[in-house]
């Protein structure tokens, strides 16, 4: 059995119940379809890629879980409450974060600072205290920096904590806005594309870094994602997306073998 | 040699999170701290303390407020000088009507009021942005002028609409002095500037900054549009009506409606953007700058006639006086966006490496 | 209600409005063609104004003073293009238009120290009287020279809708205000083309210091007038001509009826802030104006 397959066994008796269901989602922005009918599940600790060429709406997907698109048909299940308009403030409360295709990084902040906005859920004191640096908002925002110091340790960034973040090259932006989602201590973290645009080594870094998150916080993983070899290394589920419509569902070996799917990819006409 | 971090380590986040956390930072700000207090109020003299230092302080509290507000939280607003009316107004009645309130606690509510009233014109920040923003913001200016002229009981019925403003009296102590005033002014700046940068550095801070940069980003992440909009206008009209308060209270000795006009609002967008937006320095530097500037225009005005034998008309000054601004916003954008606070970043940064270039 | 005082307040605030648009019409042509919100329009008109009336004053022909006057709108373009707009060619519009605030207020001082600051008259010829056909007939009072100044607005996008559309020039200008990549791509010059469009904008600026001018005398608070045309641009959105006309007139009529009708509920002086909270409440439920474009955020 190859490394991939051993890891993969290994992982396999984490993954827990489902903690997302997508049923009938249909989404469209005026004449453009962009979701057909799509349902799947997660469940929870797994890695779950999406998969499927340009334009089929992966994308659109996560934005749909998320809350920042409303489908028209359709209702998104998370941790067993329905929804069918989600608000992208609950979706965060809920436990949800994500990372996006075209880097979502607040540029006029340091690295530091972006990955404390990932805690602003979980403080607590008001405007007024923190005014005053006194007692509690003391406490609270050094009790959050070690948090997200830790983060930061996890995700090698120490040496660019104090940097802007918009003189970042573009693959430690990437890997900024990863610790930013992190710092949240999400249940389901969402990567939009997460490796786009980077070279074999900042992929390899990227990998070892979603796989441990997956193992050491348990963290449920969704990735979009177009380089095959890392979908099959390491998801364990697969969804493929076309035009909008599922056309495959399963394991990557499953996938791999799906007629429909090499069509699409292929281009076949259908 | 003397601008130096080594061998000061942090070790401690609290360390790090100071404000100041060079050694020599710190040094430089107690003795410019002590300089403002202790020093200037014996030696300078009359004019110097009422007509230039105590404005500056209170326009600077005001481009603090804009700069909470454009700065950090990226909504444009050109209705500065409207909140500062607001206070100051407010501050006049609650020091009337309410018997026995002490002074400082009608600049207070008259802060809580502009507040109120930056929360009111604040809620169509929620659907609009940019520039369009600011012409909601020029509504409020508009609007709040118009109304006090119009309300008769905020003027307390005043036929010329001009007020006096009552006497500053803390615990029995009169300030009547110009020095007594500046150091008033002095010391609610100086706290209110404290608070200001604990805020910014906060999570409160960050947030504005999150709003500004992204804000569809911001909200994804869990930070609320509306709270933190609606906040960033209540804390900067705060800000403001207390800086409109302290303008009618301590320096103009009077509370009129033609003090607060749109040239005002302009005035204190044009420091910020010189001294710097987005940055608490940058908001006392811009307003240090504007305040000086016409002084020295003056004077230089004035050396130019006597060398030259001619007589160099007000009008001229004046105008010369807005040739200049204009000239100088528009090489300020240019040329260093970030105003003067990055310019001094820049200089304590090479400071840092001399006597070597690099 | 006097049925006929209506339509004459009607008329009064229609024709204002066109004053407006003449204003809103410079800020338009700038924004279609550079993206550049124009603050400084108003002193524009201002500086235009008053650099005809001197030399009219100074015993200047007409027709060469008007000549001279776009002259030096000509210059005044090609200087702002050259010395403010394009070392901030890249940054986010918010700061193009902080630049011409500046702008704005070095050619107020400029004007006034070149000029003076008295206000000066304007003689047109056409006097600010009502026309007296329509007060025997109709017992309704309409300004000849309101009407004189909508029917030159009217003829003015005639003409700008012309040159827009018909000739080579103007076709160029429309696609540089789509896509400057595209334009320039292929080759249309941009720099000549942007000379041209603040060349256009002073030309229109000229006319609407005139008309303005006439109206109420060449001074200083002739440069608000551009802060009454913001409302104008909001309702009629930035990018559209027949918006300008159609958002000034809108103004114009409602602050006329505001004053008129309301105004004596709440003391008066309504028209300082009436269109800019009418222009608050349209942004509210229509963000993009009447004609404007339907901004999509995408993430």
């Amino acid at each position: 059995m190859s490394e991939g397959r051993l890891q993969a066994a290994v992982r396999a008796h984490r993954i827990g119940g489902v903690i997302l269901a997508v049923e009938n989602v249909s989404l469209s922005f005026g004449g453009v379809q962009a979701l057909r009918d799509v349902s799947f599940d997660v469940r929870e600790h797994e890695v779950r890629a999406i998969i499927g060429p340009n334009g089929a709406g992966k994308s659109s997907m996560l934005n749909v879980v998320n809350g920042v698109y409303h489908p028209q048909k359709g209702t998104i299940r998370l941790q067993g409450r329905e929804f069918h308009d989600m608000d992208p403030h609950e979706a965060a409360k809920m436990g949800i974060a994500r990372t996006f295709q075209n880097i979502a990084l607040f540029k006029g902040m340091t690295v530091l600072d972006n990955v404390m906005t990932g805690r602003n859920l979980k403080m607590r004191c008001s405007f007024l205290e923190q005014a005053l640096w006194y007692g509690r908002a003391r406490r609270e925002e050094l009790e959050h920096r070690r948090a997200v110091e830790q983060v930061i340790d996890f995700l090698e960034i120490q040496h660019i904590r104090k940097t802007p973040v918009a003189r970042l090259p573009y693959g430690l932006q990437k890997r900024v806005e990863l610790a930013r989602a992190l710092a949240a201590e999400p249940r389901l973290l969402l990567l939009d594309e997460p490796m786009a645009g980077m070279n074999l080594e900042e992929k390899q870094d990227m990998c070892r870094f979603i796989l441990d998150v997956n193992d050491h916080y348990g963290t449920t993983i969704v990735l979009i994602e177009h380089d095959m070899g890392v979908v099959m290394d390491i998801s364990d589920r697969v969804v493929v997306l076309d035009y909008g419509r599922k056309i495959g569902d399963g394991t990557p070996e499953e996938v791999r073998g799906n007629q429909a799917v090499i069509d699409a990819y292929l281009g076949v006409a259908h | 040699m003397l601008y130096r971090e080594a061998g000061q380590f942090k070790s401690s986040y609290a360390q790090d999170q100071q404000i100041f956390p060079i050694l020599q930072d710190r040094i430089a700000m107690m003795a410019l701290l002590a300089f403002a207090f202790v020093v200037v109020p014996l030696i300078g003299n009359q004019y110097w303390l009422s007509a230039i230092l105590t404005p500056l302080l209170v326009l600077a509290l005001a481009a603090l407020g804009l700069n909470i507000l454009t700065g950090y939280a990226g909504q444009l607003s050109l209705g500065t000088a409207a909140f500062m009316a607001v206070g100051a107004f407010m501050a006049y009645n609650a020091q009337l009507r309410i018997p026995g309130i002490p002074i400082l606690g009608s600049f207070v509510l008259g802060g809580l009021c502009a507040a109120a009233v930056g929360i009111v014109f604040g809620l169509p920040s929620l659907r609009i942005k940019g520039f369009y923003l600011a012409v909601a913001t020029l509504a409020c200016q508009f609007f709040v002028l118009w109304a006090i002229n119009r309300v008769p009981w905020i003027t307390n019925h005043s036929s010329s609409g001009v007020i006096t403003a009552q006497q500053v009296v803390i615990f029995g102590y009169a300030f009547v002095t110009p020095a007594s005033k500046y150091l008033l002014t002095l010391a609610i700046v100086t706290v209110m500037a404290l608070l200001a940068k604990n805020l910014m550095r906060s999570e409160t801070g960050r947030a504005f900054m999150a709003v500004r940069d992204m804000d569809v980003a911001a909200s994804v992440i869990g930070i609320p549009m509306m709270k933190t909009k609606l906040l960033a206008f209540a804390i900067s009209s705060f800000y403001c009506g207390v800086a409109g308060a302290l303008y009618a209270f301590c320096y103009l000795g009077t509370v009129e409606p033609e003090a607060f006009t749109l040239d005002l609002s302009f005035r204190v967008l044009f420091m910020i953007i010189i001294g710097g937006v987005g940055s608490i320095l940058g908001s006392f530097l811009g307003a240090a700058f504007i305040t000086l500037l016409p002084t020295f225009l003056n004077l230089g005005s004035e050396i130019l006639a006597d060398a030259l034998s001619i007589e160099i008309p007000h009008a001229i000054v004046s105008n010369l006086e807005a040739i200049v601004f204009g000239g100088l916003i528009i090489l300020f954008l240019i040329v260093e966006p970030h105003g003067l606070a990055r310019l001094w970043q820049i200089a304590k940064e090479k400071l840092r490496l001399w006597p070597f270039p690099h | 209600m006097n049925v006929s005082f209506f339509f004459e307040v009607l008329a009064g605030g229609l024709l204002a409005g066109v004053m407006y648009s003449l204003v809103a019409l410079g800020f338009v042509l700038i924004y279609k063609a550079s993206g550049v919100f124009n603050y400084a329009q108003g002193s524009m008109v201002f500086f235009a104004a008053l650099c005809f009336v001197s030399m009219l004053e100074g015993g200047l022909n007409f027709w060469l003073a008007i000549a001279i006057t776009l002259a030096v709108m000509v210059l005044l373009g090609v200087l702002t293009e050259r010395i403010v707009l394009r070392p901030l060619v890249n940054q986010p519009p918010i700061t193009l238009f902080m630049a011409t605030i500046g702008l704005s207020f070095v050619l107020e001082g400029i004007s006034q120290i070149i000029w003076g600051s008295q206000p000066h008259g304007l003689e047109l010829g056409i006097q600010d009287v009502p026309m007296e056909w329509l007060s025997e007939k109709a017992n309704v009072n309409i300004s000849q020279l309101d009407l004189f100044a909508a029917l030159v607005a009217g003829a003015l996008v005639a003409a700008l809708a012309l040159f827009f559309h018909k000739t080579r020039v103007g076709r160029a200008l429309r696609a540089v205000a789509d896509d400057h990549q595209a334009a320039l791509s292929v080759g249309i010059p941009l720099q000549h083309i942007w000379i041209i469009v603040w060349a256009v904008a002073g030309f229109v600026a000229l006319v609407a210091g005139l008309m303005w001018g006439a109206r109420n005398g060449v001074q200083y608070s002739l440069t608000f007038v551009a802060l009454k045309a913001l409302p104008v641009l909001i309702l009629g959105g930035f990018e559209s001509i027949p918006g300008a006309i159609i958002g000034g007139l809108i103004i114009g009529a409602s602050e006329k009826m505001a004053e008129v009708y309301l105004g004596p509920y709440v003391g008066g002086g309504l028209e300082s802030w009436f269109p800019y909270v009418l222009a608050l409440g349209f942004l509210l439920v229509r963000p993009q104006g009447l004609f404007g474009e339907k901004i999509i955020d995408r993430v």
